[in-house]
């Protein structure tokens, strides 16, 4: 029997492969919700030879409500202290879905209404337990709606401001939300880019637990995200509608 | 998009390559047609394909099969050997030989079938017991008993196809700390006797600064796995920038010598580490390669016959007399070789000396290329990014059955590296 149990919701980002083995070195018992089941199921066999005390799959796709209900199960014979990471989000091009506006509703399912919905299915779980603690992976892309990316942008910015409500609302039973704002992480999502204070997914992952152990409500990681995404937020709409940053 | 172009070096930084690099996450993803590295912990251009594509293994990292009767394990290429001792020494398991650095990948150990501070135990490949290579033809897994093909592909530079995943025979740990005695050796003479103690873990940090009588003096370091209280580890730190090119001057580096020299009592010391500051010292210091600035750095190591010892002592002393300011050299024996055709341990001793990149290097190296070659002994391709194509294929005799076997593996030379076509390996 585990301490702690944590569903990890996209476990094949690659800014979650790293989270899961932190937790997997302090024993952790794992839910691995993604759709690729194949690889799903080798990331668990590895996780319980790196200490993970159970490492499950499950299928789950952000666009079809209709695979929730295994994460619901789930999260009701977790043992210990439960737990979720919703980890899961697309970046298409901003270039492809304006020459393709449909993509605008699969942006929105992965990072917005699929992990708020599942979310909110979960909340009386948590509330019940009264203890635990959830992360939702935002992003500096929802501060502030960019040229090169505001599609994406605005489904990060409606997910931090849900999680916002979310903490409001389980705060009351003793249930932790942690909003993640990272800047660019080296991941598939950024392969190949070229962009400013790149960090490493290691890194990222062990900042993020960190901040979820000592109950952080937002963090900007890396650190230097926070002044900068506060200058950015800063500056008047006039003059901002003019930059491209 | 995934196989975007990237600039990319080896650990030396003094050779970059650019050209299109894959990232697979599956062994699905991955495309047999080019060659792949590791973690580019090679100091030259081993790992460097400039102007053609190449396939990073580093996502390709997990744990397949463990058989915790056996100590059979299975990975894939891109694991680390730091991650497994990590993992399995707690559970009474290690990779049988690991290199100076835990960043070094099961792929990349077997390529350059590596050594380690425990000459006793052989070489990484004497401890592989499957290797599962994939070509354009396809996946096949091979074993000790497949003949030429395994041989060429320990120690092989990956000529022979993509390694995805191998299976190593771990060997039995008994605890998690190590015990460490470190002693200073005054002179060359009392070095070499002090290596050849029968401590199972055992290595010598030669001040490559040091002349005359002091020629050879250093720190000798004796390591056994104790069970016990688990030390400590030390948070990571990194070097973020280019150091400029006075931090490894002449005058810093004497001086940091003599300091790591006298660090250690006349009586000599010991003291109980983690395994992994025993045997990846450096890896605590992340980008420590920065140290040397923007122009990067070589390292020359060599192995010689047991009875060619002096010939490292002369080595030394050219190195000395050229002013290329060399932190700590390394000395180690080196058990006898395992026939594995381009395999670099040899029954001897090897010297490993760091040197910045400066133009007075060059002929140095040839100098040592050509003491090494008269001594009967091999330069470790590894390290190397300035040797002389003829030079190599003659210290490694095996080269032709290497050669024929690698041209029969990859006939279309899918897999040639930037060392491969400098040192001529392939035609
Ligand atoms: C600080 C430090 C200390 C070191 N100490 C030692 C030591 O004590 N003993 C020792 O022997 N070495 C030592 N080395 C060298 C190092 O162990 C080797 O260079 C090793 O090969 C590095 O592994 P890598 O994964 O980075 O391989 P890379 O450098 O990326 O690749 C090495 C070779 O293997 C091939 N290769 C890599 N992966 C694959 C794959 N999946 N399929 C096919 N081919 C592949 C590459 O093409 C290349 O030819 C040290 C290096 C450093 C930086
Ligand atoms: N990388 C960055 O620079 C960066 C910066 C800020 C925020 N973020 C956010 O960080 C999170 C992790 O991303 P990452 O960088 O790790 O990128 P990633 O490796 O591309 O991860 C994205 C994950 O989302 C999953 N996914 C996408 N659509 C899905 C769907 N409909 N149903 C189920 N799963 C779906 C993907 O699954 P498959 O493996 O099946 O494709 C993948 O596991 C994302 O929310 C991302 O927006 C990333």
């Amino acid at each position: 029997m585990s301490a702690e149990t944590w569903i990890i919701v996209g476990a094949t980002s690659g800014m979650a492969i790293p989270f899961t083995r932190l937790l997997a070195g302090r024993g952790a018992a794992l839910v691995l919700a993604g759709r690729r089941m194949e690889d799903l199921s080798a990331m668990a066999t590895d996780l319980t030879e790196r200490g993970a005390v159970s490492a499950t799959p499950v299928m789950f796709d952000a666009r079809d409500p209709g695979t929730f209900d295994a994460i619901l199960a789930a999260a009701k014979a977790a043992e210990g202290t439960l737990n979720a990471a919703v980890f899961v989000g697309s970046m298409p091009e901003q270039s492809a879905i304006d020459a393709d506006p449909a993509l605008v509703d699969g942006t929105i399912a992965d990072s917005l209404t699929g992990p708020a919905r599942l979310l909110t299915l979960l909340a009386p779980q948590f509330e019940d337990r009264g203890t635990g603690t959830i992360i939702g992976i935002g992003s500096v892309a929802g501060d502030r709606g960019r040229i090169g990316n505001y599609v994406y942008g605005a489904a990060k910015a409606g997910f931090a401001t849900y999680l916002s409500g979310l903490r409001n609302r389980l705060g009351r039973s003793g249930v932790h939300v942690l909003t993640v704002k990272p800047g660019p992480v080296r991941t598939p999502m950024t392969q190949g880019m070229k962009m400013p204070f790149m960090a490493e997914a290691d890194a990222t992952a062990e900042d993020i637990l960190k901040a979820a152990d000592r109950k952080k409500n937002v963090l900007y990681t890396k650190r230097i995200w926070w002044p900068i995404m506060s200058v950015i937020r800063a500056i008047p709409e006039p003059i901002f509608k003019k930059m491209s940053v | 998009m995934d196989g975007a172009i990237e600039t990319y070096s080896g650990w030396g930084r003094a050779h970059f390559a650019t050209g299109p690099v894959a990232h697979p996450r599956t062994v699905r993803e991955v495309d047999p047609g080019k060659p792949a590295f590791g973690n580019r912990r090679s100091y030259g251009d081993a790992p460097l394909n400039h102007g053609r594509a190449a396939t990073d293994m580093t996502a390709l990292d997990r744990i397949v099969a463990f058989d915790p009767v056996s100590g059979l394990l299975t990975v894939e290429a891109g694991a680390t050997l730091g991650d497994l001792l990590r993992i399995y020494a707690p559970r009474g398991w290690k990779p049988a030989v690991v290199p100076g650095t835990g960043f070094a990948t099961v792929g990349g150990a077997i390529g350059m079938d590596v050594h380690g501070k425990n000459y006793r135990d052989g070489a990484f490949g004497d401890h592989v017991t499957a290797i599962t290579l994939l070509t354009p033809a396809g996946e096949r897994e091979i074993t000790p008993n497949s003949g030429a093909i395994w041989k060429a592909t320990v120690g092989g530079l990956g000529q022979t196809g993509v390694i995805t995943r191998a299976t190593l025979q771990l060997a039995p740990c008994p605890g998690t700390a190590m015990l460490v005695t470190e002693r200073r050796a005054r002179d060359w003479k009392e070095h070499l006797e002090m290596l050849g103690s029968d401590a199972p873990y055992i290595v010598g940090w030669i001040d490559a600064t040091a002349t005359g009588a002091a020629l050879g003096r250093g720190i000798v370091e004796e390591g056994q796995i104790v069970r016990g209280i688990t030390p400590k580890a030390k948070a990571a730190r990194t070097i973020p920038i280019d150091a400029p090119h006075m931090a490894l001057n002449p005058a810093v580096v004497q001086a940091f010598n003599a300091a790591y020299y006298a660090r250690v009592p006349k009586a000599g010391r010991s003291s109980v580490r983690t395994l992994e500051t025993f045997f990846f010292p450096l890896d605590k210091i992340h980008d420590w390669n920065r140290l040397y600035g923007k122009r990067g750095f070589h390292q020359f190591q060599c192995v010689v016959p047991l009875d060619q010892a002096d010939v490292l002592k002369q080595m030394l002393e050219k190195i000395a007399a050229a002013g290329v300011a060399s932190p700590l050299a390394v000395l180690k024996r080196l058990g006898p070789g395992n026939g594995n055709f381009m395999s670099f341990p040899m029954e001897g001793w090897t010297l490993a000396v760091d040197m910045p990149n400066r133009p007075q290097v060059k002929p140095l190296a040839r100098e040592l290329e050509r003491m090494t070659f008269e001594a009967g002994g091999r330069i470790y391709l590894a390290k190397d990014a300035l040797a002389k194509g003829s030079s190599i294929r003659a210290m490694y005799p095996h080269h032709a059955d290497w050669l024929d076997e690698v041209t029969k593996a990859d006939p279309d030379g899918l897999y040639a590296t930037d060392m491969v076509r400098r040192l001529e390996l392939r035609s």
